[in-house]
């Protein structure tokens, strides 16, 4: 994007002031090359994202937005149900509640490299990743309603995971609201044998060295200690969430001239919160973030059973589990007025900064733990939620590095072979169904999660503490 | 590309475009039918080559919208729920659509992740780029980016 389309506020934040039918303006935290490499549609949807009723005081985008379905993926955006305010299926996403979670090991990095090739061997054998992947537990009716109103508090129940998980993960790991009538038999049906498996594309499971320290108290408080692994686990809600997307992004779509809403992109699918359809849709879209906090908690079970057999090392304490394509109720000041507000998170993580009300007690006064994911070959990030983040986007940060290259592109620059060779030169081994989808994640087709990391850092979004290197990559 | 013409006179083939994370995929037909047909062999083929799928089970869907571009949504997302909830790939189709209604057949297999080696999972048919046009008389565009 031409950076002169927009008001400069400081060398990471950009403005652009209300035109046409905007109701507020649209922020964009950027550092200038962050922002000329983004893509067009990032400008058109962020600014379509301000034209929808009872938005409250900005559409942001993130260091890390690019095109996505109405909303550009790394958008933000908060609406007062008070004021006429909408939820969108859009701005939520197909894969509700995606996200990631961090589990810690007390092993060095040494002893993995020891086990690495078997070790990977294992988790590729016992985590169900890829298209077709079926899990290990299939859910009946009753089975399936409890997990969609317990979330990971119901894996937790069936003796997948640990009580104290739950500390650890938003919400306590089971959103308010879920509304298992919402879910339709199709979206069920869907689920019914995949809960606890990865998925495909750009889930993954990584074992990964805690390779540098920014911030040692932060990361001492969080668990971190150079040198040694962890275990991070990148995937959604799987074919349940992606069914709710399909649904009522169509639902909504259709009806929105019935309330008077004028979209301008039909993948901005919304409705009115205080409306059947929007309520509706918050039930169904909590019990889809159940799925996904109840998936990611099973797959954090299996991982724990591999280190247990194979390293005599299962306990694997929960750092943190975060989730992006959420859309959530939050109580924000404005203005100096407490409000409640529908926050939307599209590919935008939540970055609660020190003493937020909800952190556990051991991470209050560093805020929660913010995961980024990178590509295969550049590793991840672990950043901490600021007190500046409130003000600068309703507490809110990036999610990963986005692509910069199409799949197709990717596919025509590197062979899926030649990155697995690459990697492994690199101490990296890949294990994956499919040389495609490798080379369609191939680490040159991300964006440097390090600029992107290092802008959310400048912008106020959140603040460094960890870098972390991949040793085993599982991918779908 | 995937052409499947034959001496110029059948137009049916399907293409893939490039969005961004995600995928575009765009059937051309000689009627709409044809074109969905098409389209839905460029979404499967961004699982599995639709060579690569034999073609031992039958799968029939019957759709209903009010427009070819919302018809054209639902008939993609069928066949990616069929997928998912069946554990199948398909590597051929047969469209009719009159009035509105769309009556087909999907022919594929189950997927196996040895054979197969399934590249992504399709989530869902997006109303990006949502089109089904007749750019000329006899050449029907049938289009959409799909989440994968």
């Amino acid at each position: 994007m031409d950076s002169s389309r927009f008001e400069k506020l400081s060398d990471n934040a950009w403005r652009v002031q209300p035109f046409g039918a905007m109701r507020v303006p649209a922020i964009i935290y950027a550092s200038e090359a962050l922002l000329e490499e983004m893509d067009d549609k990032v400008f058109e949807q962020v600014t379509n994202v301000a034209m929808l009723p009872g938005i409250v005081r900005a559409s942001y985008a993130m260091p890390d937005a690019h095109w996505g379905y109405g909303f550009p993926i790394g958008g933000v955006a908060a609406f007062d149900p008070a004021a006429g305010g909408v939820v969108s299926a859009g701005g939520v996403g197909f894969d509700v509640s995606c996200g990631v979670r961090t589990h810690l090991t007390s092993l060095g990095r040494e002893e993995i490299v020891a086990v690495q090739e078997e070790l990977a061997d294992a988790l590729y054998r016992d985590v169900p990743v890829g298209v077709g992947s079926e899990g290990k537990i299939a859910l009946d009716d009753q089975a399936m309603n409890a997990m969609l109103n317990g979330g990971a508090k119901w894996a937790i129940e069936e003796g997948f995971g640990r009580p104290d998980d739950l500390d650890r993960i938003e919400e306590r790991g089971c959103v308010a609201g879920a509304d298992a009538a919402a879910v339709s038999d199709r979206a069920k049906e869907r689920q019914r044998r995949e809960m606890g498996t990865l998925g495909s594309g750009n889930h993954y499971l990584e074992v990964q060295e805690i390779k540098r320290i920014f911030d040692p108290e932060t990361a001492a408080a969080f668990g971190l200690e150079q040198g040694k692994c962890v275990v991070t686990i990148h995937c959604g809600s799987r074919g349940l969430g992606h069914q709710i997307g399909t649904e009522y992004l169509r639902e909504m779509a259709v009806t929105a001239t019935d309330f008077g809403i004028a979209l301008p992109d039909r993948e901005l699918a919304c409705a009115p919160i205080n409306s059947e359809l929007g309520g509706r849709y918050l039930g169904a879209m909590r019990a889809a973030i159940n799925c996904a906090l109840a998936n990611r908690e099973i797959i954090g079970h299996l991982a724990r059973q591999v280190f247990a057999r194979f390293l005599r090392h299962g306990e694997l304490p929960l750092m943190f589990d975060v989730s992006h394509n959420t859309c959530k109720l939050e109580t924000h000041e404005v203005d100096g007025i407490a409000r409640q507000l529908f926050v939307h998170r599209k590919g935008a993580t939540r970055a609660v900064g020190p003493g937020a009300p909800g952190l556990p007690a051991a991470l209050a006064r560093h805020g929660q733990p913010v995961l980024i994911g990178g590509s295969m070959g550049a590793g991840s990030y672990v950043l901490a939620g600021a007190t500046e983040s409130e003000a600068r986007a309703f507490s809110s940060a990036c999610h990963g590095a986005g692509r910069r290259m199409s799949r197709h592109a990717a596919t025509r620059a590197w062979g899926g072979r030649q990155i697995v060779d690459e990697l492994r030169a690199r101490g990296i081994i890949v294990k994956s169904p499919s040389l495609r989808g490798v080379a369609e994640e191939a680490p040159g087709a991300y964006k440097d999660v390090e600029s992107v990391v290092d802008c959310a850092e400048a912008a106020g979004l959140a603040k460094k503490v960890a870098y972390l290197a991949p040793l085993i990559c599982i991918k779908g | 590309m995937n052409p499947e013409t034959d001496f110029g006179l059948n137009v049916a083939r399907w293409e893939q475009f490039p969005h961004g994370a995600d995928l575009g995929v765009r059937g051309f037909g000689s009627t709409p039918a044809e074109a969905f047909a098409q389209a839905a062999l460029a979404m499967c083929a961004a699982i599995v080559d639709p060579a690569a799928v034999c073609r031992d089970q039958a799968i029939e869907i019957e759709r209903e919208a009010s427009s070819l571009d919302l018809l054209l949504l639902d008939w993609l997302n069928a066949l990616v729920y069929e997928m998912a909830a069946r554990c199948m790939i398909f590597g051929a189709f047969e469209v009719a659509i009159a009035d509105g209604k769309l009556i087909a057949r999907a022919f594929g297999e189950r997927i196996s992740r040895e054979r197969h080696a399934p590249a992504v999972e399709v989530k869902g048919a997006t109303f990006t780029e949502l089109a089904v046009r007749e750019d000329e008389p006899g050449l029907w565009r049938a289009q959409c980016v799909i989440d994968v």
